[in-house]
């Protein structure tokens, strides 16, 4: 008896275990990804350098380069990358169906489109924008709740609501950049595909305190969405307030991705890739929540440095991750539509 | 047709610990939109009994179930936990007191029947505690008897139907309740892994006086394993009562509509159908037979 209790101690500490080295290689990952991404360039920059730039000891050209180009853009990404995969994760996790990810049922596309109303058509900016795109992403996610939930809830019928939501509110903000003859192409990629260029010490400070906020809310809630996963019954005869809980779990999640998106637009396919890969990374029945946040960092910064270093042209991260995003989800919905018509 | 006496006495059944544990419901109707799914059903479970809700399907046998567990809000009546009126009782303080395991639940994938079994402590647990040695045990005690010990580092995909159903019923074992209401717990199974399910359930119910509430679809096995029966007819209570008095042709004809004999269990001395159906009547077809010549 007491044989088997060490046993399955042990089986425990190994899962426990490797949930940690997961969780420590990505972030070193992600630190080696963020260093990459501040020191290459046009210019190479040294350690040192940077070193410098932090201590506000370098000259001014490496100071401006580093300190208000690279590093604001560096930390942006992953800032926004765990966002984005920490929403994706939370979404995909609480309907039960990887294709449920924010950024292919449409709530993406609403923070975006309001964004880009907010600032083409009110020409507002920072806070305010943010505050603005949560609006958005947050109304997008009622309107496809309500179509979706009308006659019961059937997973297939959200996805595709969400993808036609998500193709209408596209059309609605490309017609806005369009009709907004001021905007360059390089501008409009931001809110076309998603882009990094335009961050700057504004969005990090934004987006680095709701990855805060957002991480303080997620850990209590992630425990109730690994009981979630059990199915709303089974849940809520152990005890969890499943409505209650879910409605936290949306909010939370339709704020972190709607600030990412206000700040770097919609980079596709990093809310639907972190998840999987998290869970695939950590192998167990938990939701791996923070897992997929790192995930996420690791995809926009690695895609970041593709982007920009890869080729001789520069491309906005987010073509990248779509190269990337655009085959893995073909596979999936193949998969899942051979599923449905097995049943 | 003459009903063999089943000598029944479900008070007997009760054990010091459990004695005090009781659900009882008045009057308890659910509605899905405008339709009644439960209409005014009682019912009063106590002193360690094995109670079976049968009924044809879309009766509300399930809906019943979920009211009694607060899955779902009744339209009207109260059911009562413990002498408490459970829609007032705290959501984990009702967990820790009654335990339900819906029909044909799903786990996450790649989750390990340690794993699974182990979310039956939530109730016990507020953010930021620790797993402690009741945990452990309770977890342990509960993989025990349900013989899944030895499937622990299993993934739950990997079982069997019948070891997958074990590893849920362990769960809501961990989950330590008085009361365990289980939606049809042997459906899907094969014959000899429904027997080993149920008299693992009536094992929990002699030893510890765990007080059981199914819904099952063989009215057979309902009469071989339940102290009580509720016969469920479009959302309404047809017939309460032990086994003898619930397992009669008419109960059944009214309930299933179906024509039945009843025989005495051989194995239990419990009522037993055997039901009329067109082809299964050999001495028919030589009647038939015979009147064609
Ligand atoms: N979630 C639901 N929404 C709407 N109607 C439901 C729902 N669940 C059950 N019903 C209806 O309520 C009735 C009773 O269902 P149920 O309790 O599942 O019956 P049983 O378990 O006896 O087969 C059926 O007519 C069913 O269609
Ligand atoms: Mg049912």
């Amino acid at each position: 008896m007491n044989q088997t209790n060490d046993e399955k101690s042990v089986a425990l500490r190994a899962s426990f275990k490797r949930a940690v080295m997961v969780i420590v290689s990505l972030f070193i990952l992600a630190l080696v990804l963020l260093y990459i991404d501040i020191i290459f360039g046009d210019s190479l920059y040294s350690f040192t350098d940077v070193m410098d730039v932090i201590a506000s000891r370098a000259p001014s050209g490496i100071t401006f380069v580093i300190g208000e180009l690279r590093l604001p853009r560096a930390l942006t990404a992953f800032a926004c990358g765990a966002l984005f995969g920490m929403a994706g994760a939370s979404f995909q996790r609480l309907l039960h169906n990887p294709l449920a990810s924010p950024d292919i049922i449409g709530i993406t596309e609403g923070a975006n489109t309001a964004a880009v109303f907010g600032i083409v058509v009110l020409g507002i900016s920072g806070l305010e924008l943010s505050a603005f795109a949560i609006v958005g992403g947050l109304t997008t996610a009622i309107v496809v709740a309500l179509l979706t939930f009308h006659h019961g809830f059937a997973p297939q019928r959200l996805v595709l609501v969400g993808i036609a939501i998500g193709a209408m509110l596209n059309a609605i903000g490309s017609w806005m950049l369009i009709r907004a003859d001021q905007w360059d192409i390089q501008s409009a990629s931001r809110w076309l595909t998603g882009s990094l260029a335009d961050s700057d010490w504004t969005y990090v400070i934004i987006t680095m305190i709701t990855l805060a906020i957002g991480l303080i809310a997620v850990m209590p809630l992630s425990r109730q969405l690994d009981m979630l996963r059990l199915g709303d019954d089974v849940a809520a005869g152990l005890g969890v307030k499943v409505g209650l809980s879910r409605a936290a779990i949306v909010i939370i999640a339709v704020l972190m991705l709607s600030i990412a998106t206000s700040a770097v637009g919609p980079i596709a396919f990093v809310s639907f890739l972190a998840g999987p890969i998290a869970v695939r990374l950590i192998h167990s029945g938990s939701s791996a929540i923070a897992t997929s946040g790192l995930v996420g960092s690791c995809l926009v910064l690695g895609s970041d440095v593709i982007a920009q270093h890869a080729t001789g042209t520069q491309f906005p991260v987010g073509v990248v991750t779509s190269v990337i995003g655009g085959p893995v989800l073909v596979v999936l919905m193949y998969f899942s539509m051979r599923k449905e018509s097995q049943l | 047709m003459k009903l063999p006496e089943i000598p029944t006495d479900p008070l007997n059944h009760g054990q010091q610990q459990s004695q005090s544990a009781s659900l009882s419901a008045q009057k308890i109707s659910v509605a899905y939109g405008t339709h009644l799914a439960v209409n005014g059903v009682d019912l009063d479970a106590h002193g360690g009994q094995i109670g079976a809700i049968i009924g044809a399907n879309g009766c509300g046998k399930s809906t019943f179930l979920r009211a009694l567990a607060r899955l779902v809000k009744p339209q009207g009546g109260t059911v009562i936990l413990n002498g408490h009126d459970i829609a007032k009782l705290p959501t984990k303080r009702v967990a820790t007191q009654l335990g339900i395991l819906p029909q044909s639940p799903i786990a996450p994938d790649g989750i390990t029947v340690f794993d699974l079994v182990s979310r039956g402590r939530y109730p016990y647990h507020r953010f930021g505690s620790h797993w402690s040695r009741q945990d452990q045990d309770a977890v342990e005690h509960a993989l025990e008897v349900t013989h899944m010990s030895d499937f622990a580092d299993r993934s739950v995909d990997q079982l069997s139907g019948g070891q997958r159903q074990r590893a849920w019923i362990a769960l809501t074992l961990a989950q330590d309740t008085d009361i365990v209401l289980l939606d049809e717990p042997t459906t899907y199974l094969d014959v000899a892994y429904q027997l080993e399910v149920l008299d693992l359930l009536a094992d929990l119910n002699a030893i510890d006086g765990i007080i059981i509430i199914m819904v099952i679809h063989d009215i057979n096995l309902a009469a071989r394993y339940a102290d009580w029966i509720l016969a469920m007819k479009d959302g309404t209570c047809d017939t309460f009562g032990t086994p003898s008095e619930v397992i009669t042709p008419d109960v059944i004809r009214r309930v299933f509509g179906m024509d039945v004999r009843i025989i005495q269990d051989p194995e239990s001395k419990t009522p037993m159908i055997i039901a009329d159906s067109r082809h299964a009547l050999g001495p028919k077809r030589e009647i038939l037979e015979k009147e064609k010549l």
